[in-house]
Formats: C-alpha cells, sequence, structure tokens
C-alpha cells in the first residue's frame, strides 16, 4: 500500500529496455519509500540501474511496468506536458556537468525555470537573487558561467534547482566534475539546505565518502535494491 | 471563472512571446555573422521585389497618368474600311461618317456626355519669318471636355467659331514656344495653308502620350473651318465621345452602334461602315501587360523567398544540433514541447522577418537610387512592403516548423546527455 506520509513511493517498479530484439531489464522491481526531509544517497556500480531510476523519479522516463506516487498522486503515467509542469514545480536538478546555458549570466541561470511557470519580471528577479543567495552567491549575478569555477557552477546549478521551491532535489553524480575540496564544499551546502530548510534531497553517486553526507543509504546492483541503511 | 482564466493565460502568453522574442534575438545576436548570412536571402529576395515592384509601379502609374491625359471614359468612332474592286482601304476609307452623326450621337443617347467630330492633318505653319510643321485639328467645343483640355490664356473654339467657320486657332505649348519664343501669341496671326487665322487661346501643357507623341505639338480650329478651308472635304475623319461613367460605356457603344447603323441605312446582313474603338481597350490591354510582369516579378520573389527559407532551415537543423544540451536542460528545468517548439519557430521568424525588414530597406534604397541616377520613375507601395513584411515572417514559421518539431521531440535524457 502507498504510505500517505511519504514523498515519494515507489512500488514494483520495472524498466526494460529494448536494444534491436533484446530486452534489457534495468529495474526489476523496486520498491522504496521516500519521506520529506529525508537526505538519500543512492549507490551503485554503473550498470546497476541507479540512473534508470533517477531518470524516472526525475519524470524524464517512463517505467515499464510499476507505480511511481510523488506527494500521494501517480505520476508514471502523466502526460509529458504533466511530466514538465511536474520537474518544473516540485523538482530540482543538480547534474554532473552542471548543465547551465553557456553565455548566460547566473542570474539568468537561475531565472530560466521561472520561464515556464509564468512568473515575470520583478518576482522572478527576486526569487533567483534569494536562490542564490542561499547557495551564497549574491555576489557573482552577473557572471557568466565560463567565468565561475567549477564549485561556483554547480552553486548556481543548485540555486536554479531550488528556485522554484521544489518538494524533491535529484543530484546526480554532483561532485563528479569537482575536486574534493569543492566536492566537500558542494556536500555540505547539500547538507545544510537538507538539515536548515529542510529539503528533501535524493544523490547519486559512487564515491563512498560523498555518500557518507546523507542520512541515508540505498545500494542498487542488478536492477534491485540491495540494500537500504539508515545512519 | 472561465473568462478569467482565459484573461490570465492571453496576458500570460503575450509576456512569453515577448520573452520568447528577446530570447531570439540574443541567440541569433550569438551567432551574428552567421543570422546575417542566412538571412541574406530574404534581404536579397525581398529587396529585389521592392525595387522591381517599386519600377513596375512606377511604369504602371506613368501609362496609366498618359491614359487618363487622353481623357476618360473615351470613345472614337472612325471610318470603316470600304472594298472598292477588291483593294481594301485602310480605316477612312468610307466618307459616310459626318458631323451631324456626332451631333446625333450626343443628342439622342443620353449615356453620352460629349461628342466632337474630329480631323487631323500635319501642316507647315508661318508666322513672319518663323514656320513649323504641326498636327492641326478640327474640333468642336465639345473637344475639349472629352480630353479635359484647358486652355491656360485666351478661349477654346466655340459654337459661334463653327457656325461661322471663322478663321480662329487654339494653339499648343509646343506651338506657341517654337513660333512665338517669348511673344505674347493671343491675337497674333498664324498661317496655315497660307490661310490667316487668328490665335484666340493657348492650350496647357499636357505633356507626351505612351508612344512619346508630343500632345502638345498641336493647333486646333473649328472644324468648320478644317472641313471648308483647309482640307475641303464634308465628311469627318472621326468622332470623339466621352461617355457620362465607366460603367455605361458598353451601352453607350451598343447604342452608337444601332444610332449609326440606323443612320446609314446598314442592311442587317451588312458589315458596319464604321468602328468604335474603346480607348479603355487600351488601357487594358496595358494593363494586362502589366499584369504579366507582376506574376513574373511574384515568381521572381517566390523563388528568392523560398531560397531563403531553405537558408533558415538548414541554420535552424544546424542550430538544433548545436544547442541539443540547451534543450535538454530547458526540458528538465519544466519546458514543454511546444515551449520548446514556440521558441525554435518564433527564432526562425524573427530571423526571417528581420531579413525581410532589411531586404526593404535595401529595396527602398536601391529603387531610389534608380530613380534618381537612371530617373525612371518608381513608386514603392506600402501594402508590399506590409506584405513582404508578413511574407517573410511566414517563410520563417514554414521552414522554422520542422526543425523546432525535431527540437521539440528530443528526448530529455539524451538531450541532457549530448556532448
Amino acid at each position: 500500500m502507498v504510505q500517505v506520509d511519504s514523498l515519494i513511493s515507489i512500488r514494483n517498479i520495472e524498466k526494460v529496455y529494448h536494444m534491436g530484439d533484446i530486452e534489457v531489464p534495468a529495474l526489476r522491481g523496486v520498491n522504496l519509500d521516500i519521506h520529506a526531509g529525508e537526505f538519500v544517497a543512492i549507490m551503485g556500480a554503473s550498470g546497476s540501474g541507479k540512473s534508470t531510476f533517477m531518470n524516472i523519479l526525475g519524470c524524464l522516463d517512463r517505467p515499464t511496468r510499476g507505480n511511481y506516487f510523488l506527494e500521494g498522486q501517480e505520476v508514471g503515467s502523466l502526460s509529458s506536458d504533466e511530466w514538465a509542469s511536474i520537474r518544473n514545480r516540485k523538482i530540482g536538478f543538480v547534474f554532473q556537468g552542471f548543465n547551465l546555458l553557456s553565455r548566460t549570466s547566473a542570474l539568468e541561470n537561475v531565472e530560466l525555470p521561472m520561464m515556464y511557470n509564468g512568473l515575470h519580471g520583478k518576482d522572478r528577479r527576486q526569487h533567483a537573487l534569494e536562490s542564490l543567495a542561499l547557495v551564497s552567491l549574491g555576489d557573482r549575478l552577473h557572471h557568466m558561467p565560463n567565468q565561475l569555477s567549477g564549485g561556483q557552477q554547480q552553486r548556481v546549478a543548485v540555486a536554479r534547482a531550488l528556485v522554484n521551491h521544489p518538494s524533491l532535489i535529484l543530484a546526480d553524480e554532483p561532485t563528479g566534475n569537482l575536486d574534493s575540496k569543492t566536492s566537500a564544499e558542494i556536500m555540505e551546502l547539500f547538507q545544510a539546505l537538507n538539515r536548515r530548510e529542510g529539503l528533501t534531497i535524493v544523490l547519486v553517486t559512487h564515491e563512498a565518502d560523498v555518500a557518507a553526507y546523507a542520512e541515508r543509504q540505498i545500494h542498487f546492483r542488478d536492477g534491485l535494491i540491495t540494500s537500504d541503511e539508515r545512519k | 471563472m472561465g473568462g478569467l482564466l482565459t484573461t490570465h493565460c492571453s496576458r500570460l502568453t503575450k509576456k512569453m512571446g515577448l520573452m520568447t522574442i528577446r530570447i531570439a534575438l540574443r541567440a541569433l545576436g550569438r551567432n551574428k555573422l552567421r543570422s546575417f548570412l542566412t538571412m541574406l536571402g530574404i534581404i536579397i529576395g525581398v529587396g529585389a521585389v521592392i525595387a522591381m515592384v517599386a519600377i513596375g509601379e512606377g511604369a504602371k502609374a506613368l501609362v496609366k497618368a498618359q491614359i487618363a491625359s487622353l481623357g476618360t471614359n473615351v470613345i472614337v468612332i472612325l471610318p470603316g474600311s470600304s472594298v472598292p474592286g477588291g483593294v481594301r482601304t485602310g480605316f477612312g476609307g468610307v466618307r459616310t461618317l459626318l458631323d451631324t452623326d456626332a451631333r446625333a450621337v450626343m443628342d439622342e443617347i443620353p449615356s453620352v456626355a460629349f461628342a466632337s467630330p474630329s480631323l487631323r492633318s500635319m501642316q507647315q505653319v508661318i508666322v513672319g519669318n518663323q514656320n513649323w510643321a504641326t498636327l492641326v485639328q478640327g474640333v468642336s467645343p465639345e473637344f475639349q471636355q472629352i480630353r479635359d483640355w484647358q486652355v491656360e490664356d485666351g478661349r477654346f473654339v466655340t459654337d459661334g467659331d463653327l457656325d461661322s467657320a471663322a478663321k480662329v486657332a487654339v494653339i499648343g505649348q509646343t506651338v506657341a514656344d517654337n513660333l512665338f519664343g517669348n511673344e505674347d501669341p493671343i491675337d497674333a496671326v498664324i498661317r496655315i495653308r497660307n490661310i490667316p487665322f487668328r490665335v484666340v487661346g493657348i492650350l496647357q501643357a499636357k505633356g507626351q502620350t505612351g508612344q512619346g507623341t508630343d500632345q502638345d505639338d498641336t493647333i486646333m480650329i473649328p472644324y468648320t473651318t478644317m472641313q471648308k478651308r483647309v482640307m475641303r472635304i464634308t465628311w469627318v475623319q472621326s468622332i470623339h465621345v466621352s461617355v457620362a461613367s465607366a460603367e455605361r460605356m458598353e451601352e453607350a457603344q451598343q447604342q452608337m452602334t444601332a444610332l449609326l447603323r440606323q443612320r446609314h441605312r446598314i442592311q442587317t446582313d451588312q458589315e458596319d461602315d464604321f468602328i468604335i474603338r474603346n480607348l479603355s481597350d487600351i488601357a487594358q490591354a496595358s494593363s494586362s501587360t502589366t499584369q504579366v510582369m507582376a506574376i513574373l516579378l511574384g515568381s521572381i520573389a517566390s523563388i528568392s523567398l523560398l531560397v531563403g527559407g531553405i537558408g533558415i532551415m538548414n541554420i535552424m537543423l544546424v542550430s538544433v544540433t548545436e544547442r541539443t544540451r540547451e534543450i535538454g536542460i530547458r526540458m528538465a528545468v519544466g519546458a514543454r514541447s511546444r515551449d520548446i517548439m514556440f521558441q525554435f519557430i518564433v527564432e526562425a521568424m524573427v530571423m526571417a522577418a528581420f531579413g525581410g525588414a532589411l531586404g526593404i530597406l535595401l529595396g527602398i534604397g536601391s529603387s531610389n537610387l534608380i530613380h534618381r541616377f537612371m530617373e525612371w520613375p518608381i513608386l514603392v507601395r506600402p501594402d508590399i512592403i506590409g506584405i513582404a513584411l508578413l511574407v517573410s515572417g511566414g517563410v520563417g514559421i514554414f521552414f522554422g516548423f520542422y526543425p523546432a518539431q525535431k527540437a521539440a521531440h528530443l528526448d530529455p535524457i539524451e538531450a541532457l546527455r549530448y556532448e
């Protein structure tokens, strides 16, 4: 049954890819509940199904079978326009490669999600400024991504993920392109956001020291969850 | 509630539209040279069309003005050809057309406003020690209204002149200039075939006809004087008729045919001994020439816009591929397929419309240059400018559609991973 207080309820999710005639199972019946305010690290080797699972969580990919409830709503079967709206309002993405728009200022990058929810002018600017302040980048508003360090770029990406006040932050290897010192800074930022703002964060990583920042660690192997530990 | 939602949405879309145009401008600005080269197709196409249409319209307006200078709603009745002994004469071979026919046409046909007999002959005109060969026309006072030709000084031929076959002449500007120079011609005596005529009026300048004939190189005298003293004939060479309105031309022509057949006692199985020529037919012929020209210009325009459009499509496809990652990012943060589609179509449209606008400037500029250096008449029509802008925007939408659709249907996961 769906637990009412769960932010995310995953029930028997399966995902099968078709490579020509061959069926490749990526997820083979995953069940998982994540509560609001949790900081979860998903770990696993490449090919374990963790990326597929992230894509499904992020409403970017459809499960072949099973149900995905986000805030009690079954979202696995929604239309792609409805997905776009959920990605816009309920999910914030942080990627390994930062994925900022080039030749676009930090402020405008953070404003981007609000282009698609009808927020305008002053409100938009205000939200973007607040968001950039949360990641301590209030003084780099008009810098272009190529004028920022990797850590600063990732902070901009975090600010962009936060700007629409999502219920869930999905971070896919957010420290993969950063040195260890900057990685630690970004992870501390996530931790602070989780503790101070009560943000729910799901983090995919294959580095144990990065995963250590999370309160809960889930291991994937061959499309199944093999362990689920809370600190 | 529904209405409120709609107004909210439409306001939203409007703001979205403005913003999307801004984003498009910025995206195009990032590749200025490439955007410009892409627009060049449209710029040259639209520019060429604007210039060609301006020249064509200028020529058309000139022809129109020339035709109008011949008088509006004018019909000319000419004597038909006769076949004496198997040799066909040209028009005017028969001598059955009389001044009384002109009178009858004017009096008996309600749709006819004015009618004037006309006789023409080239004559050497002498004043003192000057002489000049010019066209002498014998007319009635109505000729002035038919040709809509004012006198600049003095008076025109009057009914009194007709009755007395007076030896008076009204001279055109060219004749006045050549025979009198700076002197006042009024009341001077000119000699036509050695007959002295008193100059009673000077006609206003009317300029050249479409064929280049100088209309002002003429002298008008009463047709009775022309018949009796100059040409010594009893018939008239043509009758000029002006019809009350353009709509009644057909009616007037039929009634004139019937009246003249009756007056000339032509049996039902016999052919007319006169020919009715409609000057608006000539106007129509010239307008059909310009129509062919317009079709030609139109096809050149469509081809150049097509080529320009293909250029835009090509660059948009490149742009979609280059910006796959951007599209992925936009989708991840909540852009719907139609937002992406809209963005790229607006970009193509802005590029095409901008090219169209530059093309309009180029077209106006080059037609002004042509006007200045080649002295061709030009006419830049504002509606053509509007159409050019709309069409080039439309070309942008049409050729931007496929690349935009390609962008909108990208898979966000793939797009985000694109290197």
